[in-house]
């Protein structure tokens, strides 16, 4: 059956519900609405308006909220309505969510799953195409990941709910309406573990989220110039999966980061340093990224010059392959 | 430093909002709010408002026609907006969220311009200092401190001049606002805060969003008076503004005016209302219009005529196709500008993307990468 990655997230949604009666699930137009993306389609309706429920528009409201709610025993996912609009929880992601388990010396557990539809692509206004990922990543006691299959998006949903550990879960917005031919439930591998979406033998690119099928693409390209790309799907940004990514990297000699989010100190910057912590010999080139600029993300008409695509992604493959 | 006020009854909103004009045009004196207001200036609000709604319109038409990526209609907003904006002096500055078409044709910000934003052209198009009109701000309720900076900066330079800023009664909830209020409580910012309560943010409705009274209740937390207006009625709304503006100006500190209004189109675009809210109350809503509300009235004072509607239209019109001529298939600009205005000292780090964009451009242009 053709399942969409946003069809999927909402099915994970709706099992985990029925499944734990401590699910909570809420934010901005989440209710009725069923989410600006329709993520949340039908919860209210199924599972009544104290388990989804429509907030006051206030992010700082909605992470800070979830943080007493999930003290108390609940199991709260929370939306942020896009990347852009996170900003004003910062404090209570960074300070709180991410922190207090640790301050409590372990009594406290926070099992809050923080939903982020993120990324470009999608001819938004400004401050709805953002890749805040590396904020998250940097922050330590999160746990943060992305989808880039709706297999993921189903399974890796039900796992982060099931996590009790705080989980920024980033959704690749412009793929919501990828599909793929899948029965749920599904169950893929474990949320901590990357995987080869495609082996090759020249380079390896390391992707995850929106740039996962731009890379897949881009694969398939390389082919007819007769270079074999492997992509691998980080999937989890934190903790990163360092022995698959030096495994590969052991195969093929050369690698190239890809993301949408700015090149400085992006998860790229950290996916190069432990390549070369880990795979030093076996290094042909040195590890290149394919990533944005390094400027605030553009108004809509220029964001095709702006994210990476798979002539950017080429071009590093052959500055790697001739270096 | 002032001190807390003396009376919070002093500060509370009237029961009622303020209203001057009943939806069939009759006016009702109001000695607190007199109307300073000649026939020729009775005149140009209406003219104004239907202006902005026949932009607004087109606007709707260029985003269903693929020259839009979205856009925020402010249908049934006009009177609160050019009610208040008319209100300033010339020198006042504004500070406002993305709804407002509005009060940007008050200022003469160019329409096509402003609708770049939503085209995607620039992030912005008009300069803030030529209009006294800030940029366009869509993390809600964050330029109510800009506001109340920007007040804060004028007042310590002795500079009488006021500023207002618009939100949404959803952008009410946000901290921003209330730390706006804190700042301009505490300093006597000479700043308005003008929330348009237009019943809804996106689907949540004014019921799931506060359980205070009113939303001008909220300001007497922070020492500031709240007042309330009918949004609908441009006099009411243009009275209420002049007096929290001059009361302001003669160092009286900081004023908050909900004005009640409803938003007659979708939030955006984008959005789909039949999902959260009935044609019936749309159609309840459409008998409070502003806009025929203040014919009715300029009728009644023998101050409309064909010959100014046709006029009026006439000049509606070709703002509107002035707006389009603007807008369709405009080009966007030069990708190399992304790096100009970033830093005012840019690196060489910085120098080398650019560089690489600049390559990547060429190879598209020589079709290699085609
Ligand atoms: C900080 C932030 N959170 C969420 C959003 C997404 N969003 C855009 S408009 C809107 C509703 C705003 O409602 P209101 O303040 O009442 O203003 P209105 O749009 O009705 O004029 C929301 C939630 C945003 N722009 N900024």
């Amino acid at each position: 059956m053709a399942v969409t990655l946003a069809q999927a997230i909402n099915a994970a949604l709706a099992d985990e519900m029925e499944a734990d009666p401590k699910v909570l699930m809420f934010g901005e137009d989440v209710g009725q609405l069923g989410g600006v993306f329709r993520v949340t389609d039908g919860l209210q309706e199924r599972f009544g308006d104290k388990r989804c429920y429509d907030t006051p528009l206030a992010e700082s409201g909605i992470i800070g909220t979830a943080i007493g709610l999930a003290m108390y025993g609940w199991r709260p996912v929370a939306e942020m309505q896009f990347d852009g609009f996170t900003y004003p929880a910062f404090e209570q992601i960074v300070s709180h969510l991410a922190k207090m388990p640790n301050r409590s010396r372990g009594t406290v557990k926070l099992p809050v799953t923080v939903r982020i539809p993120y990324g470009g692509g999608i001819g938004a206004v400004e401050h709805h195409s953002e890749s805040p990922e590396a904020y998250w990543a940097h922050t330590a006691g999160l746990k943060v990941m992305t989808p880039g299959t709706p297999d993921d998006g189903y399974s890796m949903m039900r796992a982060a709910i099931r996590s009790d550990d705080p989980v920024i879960f980033l959704e690749p917005k412009r793929r919501y309406w990828m599909k793929s031919d899948t029965e749920l439930p599904v169950t893929t591998e474990p949320t901590h573990e990357a995987v080869v979406r495609r082996e090759g033998t020249d380079v390896t690119l390391f992707c995850y989220g929106p740039m996962v099928r731009t890379c897949l693409e881009a694969a398939d390209q390389a082919a007819d110039e007769g270079w074999s790309l492997e992509v691998v799907d980080l999937r989890s940004l934190s903790p990163l999966d360092t022995a698959a990514m030096v495994a590969s990297v052991q195969r093929t000699g050369r690698a190239i980061v890809v993301h949408e989010a700015a090149m400085t100190l992006g998860i790229g910057a950290e996916v190069a340093a432990r390549i070369q912590e880990g795979a030093f010999y076996h290094l042909e080139a040195p590890v290149l990224r394919a990533t944005g600029f390094d400027t605030p993300y553009p108004p809509a008409k220029l964001e095709e010059y702006w994210l990476p695509d798979v002539d950017r992604i080429l071009d590093a493959v052959e500055r790697s392959l001739t270096f | 430093m002032s001190t807390a006020a003396s009376d919070p009854n002093d500060l509370l909103p009237p029961d009622e909002p303020v209203h001057l004009l009943d939806p069939d045009g009759t006016y009702h004196a109001d000695p607190d709010h007199p109307l300073d207001l000649d026939d020729g200036q009775l005149r140009e609000l209406y003219r104004m408002m239907v202006v902005t709604r026949k932009v607004d319109r087109e606007a709707i038409n260029l985003q269903r026609q693929g020259q839009l990526g979205v856009y925020a209609s402010c249908m049934g907003q006009e009177a609160a907006q050019i009610g208040s904006a008319y209100a300033l002096a010339a020198d006042d500055w504004i500070f406002p969220s993305y709804r407002e078409l509005g009060a940007a044709l008050v200022r003469e910000v160019d329409a096509a311009g402003f609708l770049h934003l939503y085209r995607g052209t620039w992030l912005s198009d008009h300069d803030p200092y030529a209009h006294n009109f800030g940029l366009m701000s869509i993390p809600i309720g964050t330029q109510a401190l800009h506001a109340a900076g920007f007040a804060m900066g004028a007042a310590f330079d002795d500079n009488p001049i006021v500023t207002m800023t618009y939100f949404g009664d959803g952008g009410t909830s946000e901290g921003d606002p209330h730390e706006a209020m804190t700042f301009a409580g505490v300093f006597k910012a000479p700043v308005i805060f003008f929330v348009q309560n237009n019943q809804y943010a996106i689907s949540v409705p004014l019921e799931r969003q506060t359980a205070a009274p009113s939303l001008a209740h909220k300001a007497i937390g922070y020492g500031i008076p709240g007042f309330r207006v009918d949004g609908n009625d441009v006099l009411a709304t243009y009275a209420v503004t002049r007096r929290a503006v001059e009361r302001a100006r003669q160092g009286h500190g900081p004023a908050f005016i909900e004005a009640m209004t409803y938003r007659m189109e979708a939030h955006t675009t984008s959005d789909d209302p039949t999902r959260y809210r009935t044609q019936e109350e749309l159609d309840e809503a459409a008998k409070t219009d502003p806009i025929a509300r203040m014919r009715n009235y300029l009728t009644a004072r023998d101050l409309y005529d064909q010959d100014l509607e046709d006029g009026i239209e006439e000049q509606a019109k070709a703002t509107a196709t002035a707006v389009r001529a603007g807008i369709y298939d405009a080009e966007h600009g030069d990708p190399l500008e992304l790096f100009e205005h970033v830093y005012d000292d840019p690196t060489g780090h910085f120098d080398h993307q650019r560089e690489q964009l600049q390559a990547e451009l060429a190879g598209a242009v020589d079709g290699e990468d085609l």
